[in-house]
């Protein structure tokens, strides 16, 4: 075993070990919001910034390397291995967090609940763990740090657990996550095919028969997808991640969601060896509907953070919809659309990563700043709180799909492979497949309108309550988080080209082959060059700068620059107030309006008498009633069944324990 | 890539920015005609701009900086758009930097900055037109975006000026799968251009208006390019139509000759749509604003049956 310190293994070992000791040293002095707040974050966020690097030098290198340590129960060993597409998930991790940690550095300035030191420590215990996650070579390392991950972000989902409602939420999070972490534990029980051996190298040399091979997939795919929030699995998650502290929120969405990802494309692509095709229609039809359905449910949405956790659920299904995608091409043999598919599936979520941070930690700011979640009580804090609301604009735009920026980049790679669709030589699929493109496009439209929403009744306007009028801008430090995470959307989007030669390395490891080369220039992205489509963010970019500052030159040269200021034009009747704007249920009115059948709506109306009118509306989801709820119920019966077994008398738990020896013995022997 | 190229190029778009209020006048000039009323002069939407352009702005007081940076942005996005689709001549250095896909994504960048300056100012208005516009534009740009697929399916490529050049060289036949999206187009162009029956560009009653709504606040310079944007974006929509379904007579060469036929040609194209587009807003009935996504939606499955005719026959 090799332990040579400048291996980029080790060093991210390292890495995440240093994390954990940020965490622990946030016990030495728990209450002092100084030393953790001030002093702990920062290093944390330095510590991250040396993982993206790590994890990057690790790419541009690729080796495979492997680590073995001899630590957990005896002939246990944790086997570790970095490769490619740990590496690109490491950074995918590394490069957010350092935004998202340099902004809680200036978050947390009250306490949330928890003490500030432990939260230190369950917010750094929860980046290790994903680090781990990420680097684990066979089971018991893998699921070891994946509970490491559910159980601490629990903690620090129900970090203001005196609200009955986080409670619940937490409750309802850490119930998905153990049935999900049951359903890949079995999958690596099948995966291992008769060896026990449970490193990964022993599962790839495995020969599975084909109807287990499907088994496990389907495992693995009810598993991450529950880690995912892949509809129908998804009910925990717009509870789970707003009810977090901000930054832990754009942790869960934007990063620890990746995690799943990342265990679907080790399971499918690498463990299972050459996915077979069908099996790509199952993940890539659940995330067409879980795209549509989340971004569905985030257009009425009132709570902004509650708004934002369905458009990850739209995000994760876009992500899975390229997977199956991907698995179809390359099942059948078509490698090069499979890559190029594949490359923009990390892409995107590389993108995810960092714009919904940046809209999780924008909310963040506005919630200190106001005290107020709910949009209906929100409007018009461009003017208070500028550095927030231009930063936040860009993750608005960004996620929205809309170029030049980063989140188009990738969607647009993704319609491009959808263009391969009806060169799969299967008949009837390879005419339902572009209908795919279809749907994709239309829940990005729809993204969208939910982002312009999500902008415009928190930022633009009048403020609808007087109290807004006192809202600060974000501090210093929280306007270092917010930018880091806009300039990573911004470089994202603008150099295609070096992002996608960097992720060709995952695709070549997969034995997807790299996409064609092409002589294009470095700032032109062709990535497939007999199609001829092509695509230059930056030229783009200029082009319309340049023509914007011509215009607003020529306009003000030609003409003049002389503006006055009126009231806003009230049609001649007078006494307009910011109670006439839309409200944010006002804004999704046409969305519930159009997509009725999937709401599960109880509305409220005022009489014509009544004296104190009062208007609510209450929007369900409908496969929360149709399948939860009665689930719900049969598992209590259930257990109240067995609850017959519990007779609270010490002679009887003695009688069970005695049955179960004699029962074990006479089956021993 | 030469300077003829270029110079093809700056052509283009200045051939854009000078004809499109010309286009919109057109079509009003046609729709007067239509409905028996006396035709205002082609050049009036030009007096319109020119008057609004010497005016002074008058900003509500609640604007912010979006207000008045979206104006800019959403002209600069409609005319690097006008780069972007082969009008006169196929072999354009710029088009390259963005293909049919990302041209949408322009369009709809300019949609999101409009809406948002809409709603900045936090009148009922400009918030009633944003979340309108947004209604019609998440509908409409899946419609368009399906119809850029079946176009991009025959043609193997999503870049346009290739489109236009494939398409322009074969004979002309009636393609079972284009005449879908033809019709889903259309519908997409009256719709994304607030025309009839969609939206009404001739009312001011501000309760059933959808473009107006979100231009309300805005004055003189601000709204002249606003307006202005608006003409270019009836252009654009008309010449991605007559680049993707009747492309011939598109100069593929730089030839002089070949060039002056392809203007006289666009011209044609052009005068003709025009007149068709007023035919259409006269012979139909504006929609209540809760049809409109009905409207949409058919456009969407128009176009989606396109895509299933075209991967059903193959044509």
């Amino acid at each position: 075993v090799n332990y040579s310190f400048n291996s980029p293994l080790t060093l991210c070992l390292l890495l995440l070990a240093a994390w954990c000791m940020v965490g622990l040293a946030g016990l030495a002095r728990p209450l002092s919001i100084a030393f953790v707040g001030r002093t702990l974050f920062p290093v944390g966020a330095v510590i991250g910034a040396a993982l993206a690097l790590v994890a990057a030098a690790s790419l541009a290198h690729p080796s495979s390397e492997r680590l073995i340590l001899p630590i957990g129960l005896p002939d246990l060993p944790v086997h570790l291995r970095l490769d490619s597409l740990s590496s690109v998930f490491l950074i995918l991790l590394g490069a957010p967090s350092v935004g998202i940690s340099i902004f809680a550095a200036g978050y947390f300035r009250r306490g949330e609940g928890t003490a500030p030191g432990l939260l230190c420590l369950q917010y750094h215990v929860f980046l290790a763990s994903m680090g781990f996650v990420l680097l684990a070579d066979d089971a018991y390392a893998f699921m070891l740090a994946w509970e490491t991950m559910a159980l601490s972000s629990y903690f620090l989902v129900t970090a203001q657990h005196r609200i009955p409602e986080i409670r619940q939420a937490g409750f309802l999070y850490l119930l998905m996550a153990h049935l999900g972490a049951i359903a890949i534990l079995l999958s690596f029980g099948i995966l291992q095919g008769g060896t026990w051996h449970f490193t990964f190298d022993a599962m790839r040399a495995a020969h599975l028969a084909p109807d287990w091979a499907a088994v496990a997939f389907c495992l693995a795919l009810i598993g991450f997808g529950a880690k995912a929030g892949l509809v129908p699995l998804h009910v925990w998650l717009p509870d789970a991640h707003p009810a977090a502290p901000s930054p832990v929120s754009a942790l869960m969405s934007g990063v620890m969601l990746k995690t799943a990802l990342y265990g679907m494309i080790r399971v499918s692509f690498d463990l299972l060896g050459e996915p077979v095709w069908w099996w790509g229609l199952l993940p890539l039809s659940l995330g067409l509907f879980s795209a549509l359905y989340g971004v569905v449910f985030a257009a009425p949405q009132t709570d902004m953070k509650r708004l934002l956790a369905y458009s990850s659920v739209e995000n994760v299904g876009i992500l899975f919809t390229g997977l199956g995608l991907a698995m179809v091409f390359a099942g059948v043999g078509m490698h090069a659309p499979a890559a190029l598919t594949l490359i923009a599936v990390i892409y995107h979520a590389v993108n995810h990563a960092f714009m919904k941070s940046l809209l999780f930690l924008g909310t963040g700011a506005v919630l200190h700043a106001t005290g107020e979640r709910n949009l209906g009580h929100l409007g018009g804090l461009i003017h208070r709180m500028p550095w927030v609301a231009w930063l936040t604009l860009i993750g608005a735009l960004a996620i929205a799909g809309l170029p030049p920026l980063n989140g188009f980049v990738s969607e647009w790679l993704l319609l491009q492979s959808f263009l391969f669709a009806h060169e799969v030589p299967r008949p009837f699929i390879n005419m339902l497949l572009p209908l795919g493109a279809a749907l994709l496009a239309l829940a990005a439209a729809l993204a969208g309108y939910v982002m312009v929403k999500f902008f415009g009744v928190i930022f633009l306007g009048q403020p609808r309550e007087r109290a807004l009028q006192d809202a600060r801008d974000a501090g210093l430090v929280e306007r270092l988080g917010l930018a880091w995470l806009a300039l990573g959307c911004v470089l994202l989007g603008f150099f295609p080209t070096t992002i996608i030669s960097a992720l060709s390395a995952v695709t070549q490891q997969l034995r997807l082959g790299r996409l064609p080369s092409s002589d294009a220039p470095w700032w032109l992205l062709v990535p497939i060059p007999e199609r001829q489509s092509s695509y230059a963010p930056l030229v783009f970019f200029a082009a319309i700068a340049v023509v914007v500052v011509l215009v607003f030159v020529s306009v003000r040269l030609v003409y003049h620059q002389r503006v006055r200021r009126a009231a806003a034009w009230d049609c001649g009747f007078g006494g307009l107030n910011s109670r006439m704007q839309d409200t944010a249920e006002g804004f999704g009115q046409p969305i519930r309006h159009l997509f009725q059948p999937l709401f599960a709506i109880v509305r409220e109306l005022p009489g014509p008498f009544d004296t104190s009118p009062r208007y609510r509306l209450e929007i369900g989801d409908r496969l929360w009633i149709a399948l939860y709820l009665p689930l719900g119920t049969l598992v209590r019966r259930v257990a109240d069944k067995v609850a017959w077994l519990q007779q609270g008398r010490i002679a009887t738990y003695l009688l069970y324990s005695f049955v179960t020896l004699v029962v074990l013995l006479a089956l021993m022997l | 890539m030469n300077a003829l190229d270029w110079i093809v190029q700056l052509m283009g778009i200045a051939l854009a920015l000078a004809a499109a209020p010309a286009l919109v006048g057109w079509v009003n000039q046609c729709r007067a005609w239509l409905q028996n009323k006396s035709a205002p002069g082609i050049l009036l939407p030009y007096r319109g701009i020119r008057k609004l352009f010497s005016k002074d702005a008058v900003i509500a007081e609640n604007a912010s900086q979006l207000f008045r940076l979206a104006p800019y942005v959403v002209f600069g996005t409609m005319l690097t758009a006008a780069a972007v689709i082969p009008s006169i001549a196929t072999q354009l250095p710029f088009t390259r930097a963005a293909d049919a896909i990302a041209l949408i994504g322009l369009l709809a960048t300019a949609r999101v900055f409009a809406s948002l300056a809409a709603m900045d100012v936090g009148t009922a208005f400009g918030t009633l037109g944003a979340r309108r516009e947004m209604m019609i534009g998440f509908l409409a740009e899946p419609a368009l975006l399906v119809v850029i697929f079946v176009v991009s399916l025959t043609c193997a490529t999503t870049a346009l000026p290739i489109i236009a050049e494939r398409l322009s060289a074969q004979a002309f036949s009636l393609n079972p799968s284009l005449a879908f999206t033809a019709v889903a187009f259309t519908m997409v162009l009256l719709a994304e251009n607030a025309r009839i029956p969609v939206d009404n560009p001739a009312t001011h009653l501000e309760l059933t208006m959808i473009h107006e709504a979100l231009l309300l606040e805005y004055s003189a310079r601000h709204l002249a390019l606003m307006e202005w944007a608006a003409a270019l974006k009836l252009f654009n929509y008309a010449c991605i139509g007559i680049a993707v379904f009747i492309p011939w007579g598109i100069a593929t060469s730089h030839a002089p000759s070949g060039l002056a036929a392809s203007v006289v040609w666009l011209a044609a194209k052009l005068i003709a749509a025009g007149a068709g587009l007023a035919l259409i807003e006269t012979l139909s009935a504006k929609l209540r604003v809760f049809r409109a996504p009905e409207f949409l939606a058919t456009a969407f499955l128009f176009a989606v049956l396109g895509l299933l005719v075209r991967l059903l026959l193959g044509a």
